[in-house]
């Protein structure tokens, strides 16, 4: 079975679960090998990760060249890596996370190595045929690669994990970095800080807030804690200053497709309704009984937020028990 | 720039699977014109050293982006129109567009926005850096430059970070640059003065059979519309009802 490379979505080692989402894809194609960016040290530790998932190699790049700059670089090595590990058989695909870096390494590889890339697949069945939800979510379309090597951009939640023991062989493997790809340097990068919750991108249960939260968003993350969601944020909450940038869900923002996504004081503008609109059950809360967010919910509530979701985050704990 | 079907409208596709680009208006994509408004704005800083080009591929229609372009400020625009484009992927895309920026001749900072508000795709940025062999610096949010020096703060997935590079580069911009501004009236007259020149692929010495739908490197196999949502139960809050039912949903989903 030829080779399918799957590149690591992680921090600092902490290997995030889009990661066991696109190994469990990968083995449809072929036989997954893993890609790590990051230190060697940590090397051991994220082979064992992705071994339960099916992963029969694991390729580590440990190089300051790459890690110091932005995208180019990666895609430099990613190059080496495909021409290395596709020998004669050649690759069957090359799978990144659909996140903004997956995608412009993804980008910069396609013109590389001459092959063909589709973006923000929510499912990959073999072939490789992708399926991509467009256009805010009213068309389903499926769509292959035709030249090269396929290169997919997977998005989180498009796969359930699926556990299988791999050979997780580990494999250091070091690239050439041009000068020209050291360009554009990091010169200071500032993680953000932790809140606790799951990640906006990757929860299983997305709580928003918008304009009518009033700039309080105490009830929002109450509820959210309550069904151990992530918090999330309209476009109109994020300009007035009441939730910082990486909270926002829309078109400028995060795309989202959870589980379960809960609007409360969010109107539903077009923007919005494009980053979570693949989400798979919708609920809202919303004094305005014509907001156009209900349109797409599958159940909502109209009512003031600050009085329905303390209510409904006490009635939820009390029914955990 | 890209010309893009109105976002508000039913956007459709065509029979063979390319976006319906007639029965839906057009306009330029809101996220370019952030990209439009932060040229104009590094312009004004170095005081005329500068000229801002505003570039759009697109059928004739799309010359409508470009116009936009130039009542904002922009001092003149090109359009590439070519019926062999129809269809292109990004990969085809970001070919005509470097062509096209090598034609014009040397730029310092190619600005783009940091997705199409149809595709979403956010590739051709990163795509044309690799055409042009220049750097890319994607999703700024605020954008500083000091003779050849830029330093840009941006969001990435899980940090904030700052970045140092040399121009030439290839930026793109997010709406946390600042409001784009609006043509007024002095500029929308302005604007039917200034040159806008319109390329063919050959002008860029791009063969016919490089671009277009039958060449697309990834091919569309099937479009279907889904089901609208039909709109699901709706209550209203009275003395905490609302709190109850809204549980017990979620319980019936097996959320709780």
């Amino acid at each position: 079975m030829s080779e399918v490379l799957v590149v690591i979505d992680h921090a600092e080692g902490e290997v995030k679960k889009p990661t066991y989402e696109l190994l469990t894809i990968a083995r449809r194609l072929g036989e997954p090998s893993a890609v790590f960016f990051g230190s060697a040290d940590k090397a051991d530790a994220v082979a064992e990760k992705v071994k339960k998932y099916g992963a029969e190699k694991v390729y580590v790049i440990d190089d300051a060249d790459v890690e110091g700059y932005l995208v180019a670089p990666k895609a430099e090595a990613m190059q080496q890596l495909a021409e290395k590990a596709g020998g004669e058989g050649g690759l069957a695909a090359i799978l990144f996370p659909s996140s903004f870096e997956g995608k412009e390494v993804a980008a910069r590889l396609a013109i590389k190595i001459e092959s063909g890339l589709i973006t923000d697949a929510v499912d990959v069945q073999e072939g490789p045929v992708t399926t991509q939800s467009v256009f805010a979510g009213s068309y389903t379309v499926t769509a292959k690669v035709t030249k090269g090597t396929p290169i997919i951009t997977v998005k989180p939640n498009s796969a359930a994990p699926e556990e299988t023991e791999g050979a997780a062989a580990v494999e250091a493997f070091t690239p050439t970095i041009s000068d020209g790809a050291k360009t554009a340097q990091i010169i200071a990068s500032q993680p953000r800080q932790s809140t606790g919750r799951p990640d906006l991108t990757e929860a299983a249960i997305v709580v928003s807030g918008g304009r009518g939260t009033g700039g309080n968003f105490e009830p929002i993350e109450n509820f959210a804690d309550s069904l151990g969601a992530a918090v999330g944020a309209s476009r109109a909450a994020v300009d007035s200053g009441w939730m910082p940038h990486a909270f926002q869900v829309g078109q400028t923002g995060k795309t989202v497709s959870p589980q379960l996504y809960v609007a409360n004081g969010i109107s539903g503008a077009i923007q919005h309704r494009a980053g979570m609109q693949t989400s798979k059950t919708i609920v809202a809360v919303n004094k305005d009984d014509e907001a156009p967010i209900f349109e797409l919910v599958d159940f909502g509530v109209v009512g003031d937020l600050h009085t329905v979701l303390p209510a409904a985050t006490e009635e939820i704990t009390k029914r955990k028990g | 720039m890209k010309y893009v079907p109105d976002a508000t409208a039913d956007r459709q596709f065509e029979s063979d699977n390319t976006v319906d680009r007639v029965g839906v208006d057009g306009l330029l994509s809101e996220l370019d014109e952030y990209a439009v408004e932060q040229a104009l704005q590094l312009k004004e800083k170095t005081e005329g050293e500068h000229e801002v080009i505003a570039l759009c591929v697109g059928p004739e229609k799309a010359v409508d982006a470009a116009r936009k372009a130039l009542q904002m400020g922009a001092d003149r625009a090109v359009h590439v129109v070519d019926d062999a484009i129809a269809g292109s992927d990004y990969v085809a895309t970001s070919l005509v567009l470097a062509k096209a920026i090598e034609k014009i001749g040397t730029c310092d900072l190619v600005v783009c926005g940091m997705a199409s508000t149809d595709a979403s795709g956010s590739v051709v940025p990163a795509m044309l850096a690799e055409r042009l062999n220049l750097p890319q610096v994607t999703l700024a949010s605020v954008v500083e430059a000091q003779g050849d020096q830029v330093r840009i703060k941006r969001d990435n997935e899980g940090s904030t970070e700052v970045i140092g590079a040399t121009l030439p580069i290839v930026l793109s911009v997010t709406d946390q640059t600042g409001e784009a501004r609006y043509p007024s009236f002095k500029g929308i007259m302005a604007a039917k003065k200034k040159p806008l020149e319109t390329l063919s692929l050959s002008d860029l010495g791009i063969e016919a059979d490089q671009v277009g739908l039958a060449v697309a490197w990834s091919q569309v196999e099937e479009t279907t519309e889904r089901p609208p949502r039909t709109a699901g139960e709706i209550v209203t809050d009275e003395d905490g009802s609302g709190a109850v039912a809204l549980a017990e949903f979620l319980a019936s989903k097996k959320f709780i």
